[in-house]
């Protein structure tokens, strides 16, 4: 039988020769993942049911991320549960805050996971690693618990949604664009248990970085796990990263797709989602006057070295404007330090950004950059819901980084294509 | 006779319990802010017992399982919706908060009608409307992790027959 990308591996992995979607597979994981907020109550479970020893130090990664430096004391003290187990259990991948960053950024830049690997996260981004060809979803910290414990977990065979990008990427468009197009068209929950495979010229020709954005916010439309297939770019971006050998997986001609979507991406333009949920996505066209309290540039999904890149792009010698705040957080240290090296964080310090120490902060209203009632925030993160960010009746707009630095100078929603002609340097 | 809290499609779970509150895992504390984003009604009216209707999606977003652990720490005995997302939806089953999948029930249930589920024959009975609703049955992997208790117990299970790490 022809099987999808997700099939193939899932049946690989599971020992079999072939798998059907809705069948129920037990499946070896090559790394489970938690984070200051889901590993805690993980570890109360794991230690309730009587482990006492995870099942491979090497194969766990707990990451200090969305609540650090701690914001207060209860996070506090949920950390310590979280430090003092990495340390009993000699976790390999223990990350405290100023060591790793997110997550999501992190474990792909440092080839903590690699093309092939079946991963499981205790937060529900943890589909950003399909951006490298791997099978990876969010669970909760139960599941986290129980892989913790064994090493395996199960998985419903998903059905597989395939996405078939065509054309060149006008400048300014870019993968956080391709994929709020894309939930857009199919809506939050338009790939529900589903995998969704992002194929064509235009994936191709789409940076690592981009990948994984793309992949970051598949969960936006309920998807269980996104897969890119792996090509030379996805290998070199592995030389002298991947830690681990990695597996190579194409799908096969003739797999079935319960639905294909062709999406040409030489006629977008940046997209600006509006609240409260992705999919309320426009291209910037149609946005109108939107006049924006507070920008945030960061996140698991817009928070590395190219998004800074062109953010600074947009900003250097520029000024944030006097009704608008602006909030920059490199995703991980590494991330930060490259910054620095190339005097990114300059940049924004001289234009009159708060810069911060990695963490997920803003992006889920924990701290450093909470809305108060009524503001509006334009974000690069990737979820814009009721409260998301703050009070219940703040408002959220998801865009791109290049979006988000010309907003912040001209303190409305902005055109980055407007700013390069007019005033970029 | 429990009452039914009814919602649309989409309830996210940073409207089931905001980030800012996720700094314990402990049910009866979570249950204290309990959907406050969405309806600050339902704190001051819920019952025990009663339920939660949604539509579409019912848990869409983050993977914390402090939302299912929220819902049960608001004394909430069950969940109906058209669809669930899928992390939560698995959260639910692992932490042994009742979820029901009917399209019908979520169509056909309104705010404050009185419901009740009758698990033997897969029937959700409305009382108010004089309507009953087929659920969605379980595939026989997943009704195995409930019967057994949730999947710690099946972890016990497991380690106790020396199957796994212990």
């Amino acid at each position: 039988m022809a099987m999808t990308l997700a099939e193939k591996m899932l049946a690989d992995r599971s020992g079999l020769r072939e798998v059907q979607p809705g069948q129920i597979v037990e499946t070896p994981v090559d790394l489970v993942m938690g984070n200051d907020i889901t590993a805690p109550i993980a570890i109360k479970e794991f230690e309730a049911a009587g482990a006492t020893r995870v099942f491979d130090p090497e194969r766990v990664a707990l990451v200090m991320s969305h609540f650090v430096p701690a914001k207060d004391i209860n996070s506090a003290d949920q950390s310590r549960i979280m430090r003092q187990f990495a340390k009993a259990h000699q976790i390999k991948h223990y990350y405290p805050e100023g060591t790793g960053g997110i997550e999501h950024t992190l474990l792909p830049e440092r080839g903590i996971v690699v093309p092939g690997d079946i991963v499981i996260g205790a937060d529900s981004h943890t589909c950003t690693y399909g951006g490298l060809g791997a099978f990876a979803t969010g669970v909760g910290s139960t599941d986290l618990a129980y892989a913790m414990a064994t090493g395996r977990t199960w998985f419903k065979v998903p059905e597989s949604m395939r996405f078939i990008y065509s054309g060149k990427r006008p400048p300014f468009v870019t993968g956080k664009d391709l994929i709020l197009r894309t939930i857009k068209t199919i809506g939050d929950d338009g790939a529900l248990y589903r995998a969704m495979e992002f194929t064509g010229e235009a994936i191709a020709d789409l940076p690592m970085e981009d990948r994984l954005t793309m992949s970051n916010m598949t969960i936006e439309a309920g998807g269980r796990a996104a897969i890119v297939p792996t090509d030379d770019l996805t290998l070199r971006y592995e030389q002298g990263r991947a830690q681990r050998p990695w597996r190579l997986y194409a799908a096969d001609p003739g797999a079935r797709y319960v639905a294909e979507y062709e999406i040409d991406v030489s006629k977008l333009e940046p997209q600006v989602a509006f609240p409260s949920l992705p999919s309320l996505t426009r291209g910037i066209s149609d946005v109108g006057d939107v006049l924006i309290d507070q920008v945030f540039i960061g996140s698991c999904t817009n928070g590395r070295l190219s998004d800074l890149r062109v953010a600074a792009s947009i900003l250097r010698g520029q000024k944030v404007h006097p009704d608008t705040r602006l909030i920059v957080i490199p995703a991980t240290q590494d991330v930060y330090k490259a910054a620095l090296r190339e005097g990114l964080i300059e940049v924004f310090v001289e234009a009159g950004a708060s810069v911060s120490t990695s963490t997920c902060g803003p992006c889920l209203g924990g701290h450093m950059g909470v809305l108060g009632k009524g503001e509006r925030c334009l974000s690069t993160s990737n979820r814009n819901y009721v409260g998301r960010m703050g009070d219940r009746e703040a408002e959220v707009f998801l865009a791109n980084p290049a979006v988000a630095a010309a907003t912040a100078v001209r303190g409305r929603i902005t055109d980055p294509r407007e700013m390069s002609q007019e005033e970029a340097v | 006779m429990p009452r039914a809290w009814k919602y649309g499609d989409n309830v996210d779970t940073d409207v089931i319990i905001p980030a800012r509150y996720l700094v314990t895992g402990d049910p009866a504390r979570l249950g204290l802010h309990c959907l406050e984003n969405l309806d600050p009604e339902f704190l001051q009216g819920r019952q025990p017992g009663d339920l939660i209707v949604g539509g579409r999606n019912f848990g869409c977003g983050s993977s914390r399982e402090h939302a299912p652990l929220a819902i049960k720490g608001a004394g909430v005995s069950a969940v109906i919706a058209e669809s669930f997302a899928r992390i939560f939806f698995r959260n639910a089953i692992n932490i042994g908060l009742r979820v029901y999948e009917s399209p019908a029930a979520a169509q056909g249930i309104r705010m404050g009608d009185e419901v009740e589920i009758d698990e033997g024959s897969a029937v959700i009975v409305n009382a108010t409307r004089g309507e009953r609703y087929e659920i969605v049955p379980l595939p026989p992997f997943v009704q195995e992790i409930v019967s057994a208790g949730g999947l710690m117990a099946k972890l016990r299970q497991e380690l106790q027959r020396g199957g796994a790490a212990s």
